[in-house]
C-alpha cells in the first residue's frame, strides 16, 4: 500500500480495522471496514466509540461506497472516513463531497494532479456533507 | 430559454480544462484506456468501429440559433459535415478525434453547450416534451423542472457511478411525446389543489428486459421533488444489481422487489432526505421559470394559408401541427427523407434550420425524441416561405408519423455492439412505401428499429418494431407489433421467426395490407392491432 492522503486535522488512524461482523461482534475495535454490498446504517447506533470507517472499492466503478459515506455523515459521524481500494486521482473531488477525508489509494496520486483536480470546481450544485454552499444557495443566500 | 449565469457558465468552463487535462494525461500514456473509459463516458465520448464518436447533451431537446450553428460548426470542422440526432434530443458525432476532443468542448462551452454525463453509468441528458412551451395540452412548462434537474444531477457527487446509466424524462401533458414511462424516471408534471407537483414512475426501459414504469407515488410536491429523486436514486444506488450488466437498470430492481417494496425504501429513505436541506428553494425555480416565460406573440395574425401549391399543401397536412397561440403554428422538420439516413443532418442543413429559426420562429428549435427537429414558433404567414427553404434543402419531407418518419439507431454501420444494420432496411422500407403510395393510405404508423437488443432505436416502442440480431453469423430481422411509447404505452410482441433484410420488408407489407383491409372508421394500424390480436397478423405474414 502507498501512503495516506491525509485531509483531517490530525493525523489518519493507525489501527487495523475490522468487518462489520467482527465489530458488531463483542469486539473493542474502534476502526471497522464496510465493503460495497455492506449496510452502512449498521453502524449508526454505535458511531460515539468508532474513530475510523474504511469503505472499501475493490473497483472504481462500483460506487456504493459514496453512499455508505454520506449516510454516514448526514448520521453525524466525526471520525475519519477513508476510501481505499482502486481509488482514482478522478474519483477525489466526488469522495471528498460524499465526506471522505482520508485515502488509501492502490496505485500512488500524483501529488500535482491530486491538487489541481481538488480546486478545479470553484461551486457545486448539490448540498452534500461537506459543507459547500451550493449555487442555489449562493443565488438566493440562503442556508 | 434558459441562460446560463456565471456559476453556470464556471462549472462547463472547469469540466472542459479536467477534460483536456484527462485527455492529456491518455495521450501520454499516464492513464490506460481502462482507467481513460470511464472519464471520456463521462463527457460524452465513445470508442466506436471505426472514430471516436461524441455525443453532445441538447438539454431537454431546446436550441437557440446559435447553439444549432455550433453544432454545425462542429459538424464542418471536426466531423466530415454531419450530425446525427438522437432518440434522446442529443446529437451525435460519429467521426471525431480524441485530439480534438478538448477543443469541440470549448467551442460548445462559448454556447453554453457541453456533452457532460451523455454517457456512463450517471444521470443522463434530462429529456422533456418537445413541443413543451408550445403545446395546447400542457398544464405547465416542463422545461424549468428539467432545468431545475439537468443542475442537480450534473456532478452529482453520490451518482456519478451507479450500477447504469440512469434516465429521467419530463411532461406535463396527458398526451405522452416522450415515451415517459419508458424511463427509469418519469415525471408527468400534475395539478393538483391548484398546485402543480409531480406523479413519478419508476423503473421504466427497453433493452433487453423492457418494462413500462410502474407509478411510485401520485403526487410529490414542487418543493420536495430533489429530496425524493435523491431517495429514489439512493435506493437504486445501493441496492441496485451490480453483478451483471444486463440486470443492473433499475427497472430489475423494481422487479425484483416488487414495486411496493421499492417504494417502501425509497419513502423511507425519502423521510430522511427531507430533513437534509438538499431541496433548493423555490425561488430557484421560479427564477429559471423566467427565462421560459411564454413569449409577447403577435396579435390578429392571418389564420388563412394560402394552400394552392399541393406539394406544400401536403406538408402542411402531415408536418405542420395547431399551436396554442392563434396565428401560429408548429413546424415539425422531418431528418427523414427517402433513403436518407434517419436523424441526419449536414453541416449546411444545420445552418439552415438555424437560420430559419432565426428569422421565423423566435430564435428556437427543439430536438425529437423521434429524430427531427421542431419550430415552435412559426406564423401562419411564414409557412410557405419556410418550406419553400427547407424543401430545397432537401428537408421537406412530408412524413411525420408515417412509416417513413421511422427511428433507427445507427446499427452496424457505426455501432460496435451492434448484430445487423439498420440504416439500409430503414432506407429498403422508406422506398418501399414511398414508392407503391401505402404510405399515404396507412397515415399514422411508428415503426422503430434496433440493431441489437439494446434497443437504442426504441423497436419494442414501435407500432411496429424491428430487432435485428444475428443467426448464426447472419444478419436477421425479428419483426414486433403492438407497442407504443406514447401514454397508451404498451411493448411490442414478436410475431414470430426472424426475417432477412428483405424479408423483413416484404413482411411488412403484408401486415399492413391486412391493416388496409380490415380496418373501422379512424382506426390507426396500433389500434387495429389491438382490436384483431396477434393472430390474423401472424397469418397474414407467415401465410
Ligand atoms: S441498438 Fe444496438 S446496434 Fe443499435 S445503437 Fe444501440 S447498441 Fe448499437
Amino acid at each position: 500500500m502507498v501512503d495516506l492522503l491525509n485531509f483531517r486535522e490530525g493525523e489518519t488512524i493507525g489501527e487495523t480495522p475490522v468487518s462489520i461482523e467482527e465489530f458488531l461482534g463483542a469486539s473493542n475495535a474502534t476502526a471497522v471496514r464496510i465493503a460495497p454490498g455492506e449496510d452502512a446504517r449498521a453502524l449508526l447506533p454505535h458511531l460515539d466509540r468508532i474513530a475510523l470507517v474504511e469503505v472499501a472499492f475493490p473497483a472504481f466503478g462500483d460506487g456504493r461506497g459514496y453512499s455508505s459515506a454520506r449516510i454516514l455523515r448526514e448520521a453525524g459521524y466525526r471520525g475519519e472516513l477513508r476510501a481505499s481500494g482502486d481509488v482514482l486521482v478522478d474519483q477525489l473531488f466526488a469522495m471528498r463531497r460524499c465526506g471522505f477525508d482520508s485515502f488509501a489509494p492502490d496505485k500512488a496520486l500524483d501529488p500535482a494532479v491530486v491538487e489541481a483536480t481538488l480546486s478545479r470546481y470553484a461551486d457545486v450544485y448539490q448540498k452534500s456533507v461537506d459543507g459547500r454552499r451550493p449555487i442555489w444557495a449562493k443565488r438566493h443566500e440562503v442556508n | 430559454m434558459y441562460l446560463y449565469d456565471s456559476y453556470d457558465q464556471a462549472m462547463v468552463d472547469a469540466r472542459v480544462e479536467e477534460f483536456r487535462d484527462q485527455a492529456r494525461r491518455r495521450l501520454a500514456g499516464e492513464l490506460t484506456e481502462d482507467q481513460f473509459k470511464p472519464l471520456r463516458l463521462m463527457n460524452g465520448l465513445y470508442l466506436q468501429l471505426h472514430a471516436y464518436m461524441l455525443r453532445v447533451a441538447v438539454p431537454y431537446g431546446t436550441l437557440s440559433s446559435r447553439k444549432m450553428r455550433m453544432l454545425a460548426h462542429i459538424a464542418r470542422k471536426y466531423d466530415r459535415g454531419y450530425g446525427h440526432f438522437t432518440t434522446r434530443q442529443n446529437i451525435q458525432y460519429n467521426w471525431i478525434k480524441l485530439e480534438d476532443a478538448p477543443d469541440i468542448l470549448a467551442d460548445l462551452a462559448t454556447v453554453e453547450m457541453h456533452a457532460i454525463q451523455t454517457s456512463g453509468n450517471c444521470i443522463r441528458n434530462i429529456s422533456s416534451d418537445q413541443y413543451a412551451g408550445v403545446a395546447a395540452d400542457e398544464i405547465t412548462d416542463p422545461r424549468p423542472w428539467a432545468e431545475l434537474l439537468r443542475q442537480w444531477s450534473s456532478f452529482h457527487p453520490e451518482f456519478t457511478y451507479l450500477p447504469r446509466k440512469f434516465k429521467i424524462c419530463v411532461i406535463a401533458s396527458a398526451n405522452d411525446r416522450a415515451a415517459m414511462r419508458l424511463h427509469d424516471i418519469g415525471l408527468e408534471l400534475v395539478e393538483r389543489d391548484g398546485r402543480i407537483g409531480a406523479r413519478v414512475f419508476a423503473g421504466g426501459g427497453m433493452g433487453r428486459t423492457p418494462m413500462v414504469a410502474p407509478e411510485i407515488r401520485d403526487f410529490v410536491e414542487e418543493d420536495e421533488l430533489v429530496s425524493y429523486l435523491e431517495a429514489c436514486l439512493r435506493v437504486y444506488n445501493r441496492y441496485g444489481r451490480r453483478d451483471n450488466k444486463f440486470k443492473a437498470r433499475i427497472k430489475i430492481l423494481v422487479h425484483e422487489l416488487g414495486v411496493d417494496e421499492y417504494r417502501r425504501q425509497v419513502e423511507e429513505e425519502f423521510a430522511h432526505m427531507r430533513q437534509l436541506g438538499i431541496q433548493p428553494p423555490t425561488e430557484e425555480l421560479d427564477r429559471i421559470r423566467a427565462y421560459f416565460a411564454p413569449p409577447v406573440y403577435e396579435t390578429g395574425l392571418p389564420e388563412e394559408v394560402d394552400r394552392s401549391d399541393p406539394d406544400f399543401a401536403l406538408w402542411l397536412d402531415r408536418n405542420v401541427l395547431p399551436h396554442k397561440q392563434p396565428g401560429y403554428a408548429i413546424v415539425n422538420i422531418s431528418l427523414k427523407p427517402v433513403g436518407g439516413i434517419p436523424g441526419d443532418a449536414s453541416a449546411d442543413q444545420i445552418d439552415l434550420m438555424a437560420d430559419l429559426a432565426e428569422r421565423h420562429s423566435l430564435d428556437q428549435l427543439r430536438v425529437t425524441h423521434a429524430q427531427n427537429i421542431v419550430l415552435p414558433y412559426v406564423k401562419k404567414a411564414d409557412l410557405y416561405t419556410i418550406w419553400q427553404q427547407l424543401d430545397a434543402a432537401g428537408l421537406g419531407t412530408a412524413n411525420l408519423d408515417r412509416i417513413s418518419d421511422m427511428i433507427a439507431c445507427p446499427g452496424l454501420d457505426y455501432c460496435s455492439l451492434a448484430n445487423a444494420r439498420s440504416i439500409p432496411v430503414a432506407q429498403k422500407i422508406a422506398r418501399r412505401f414511398a414508392g407503391n403510395g401505402k404510405e399515404e393510405a396507412i397515415g399514422e404508423l411508428k415503426l422503430k428499429i434496433s440493431g441489437c437488443i439494446n434497443a437504442c432505436g426504441h423497436h419494442h416502442a414501435g407500432h411496429i418494431g424491428i430487432l435485428g440480431v444475428d443467426r448464426k453469423g447472419t444478419e436477421n430481422y425479428q419483426l414486433l407489433l403492438g407497442g407504443s411509447g406514447a401514454e397508451d404505452c404498451s411493448l411490442g410482441a414478436i410475431t414470430g421467426p426472424g426475417f432477412t433484410e428483405d424479408g423483413v420488408v416484404d413482411a411488412i407489407e403484408r401486415a399492413t395490407d391486412l391493416y388496409l383491409a380490415q380496418r373501422q372508421e379512424g382506426e390507426r394500424f396500433l389500434d387495429t392491432y389491438r382490436r384483431l390480436g396477434m393472430a390474423p397478423f401472424k397469418e397474414a405474414i407467415y401465410g
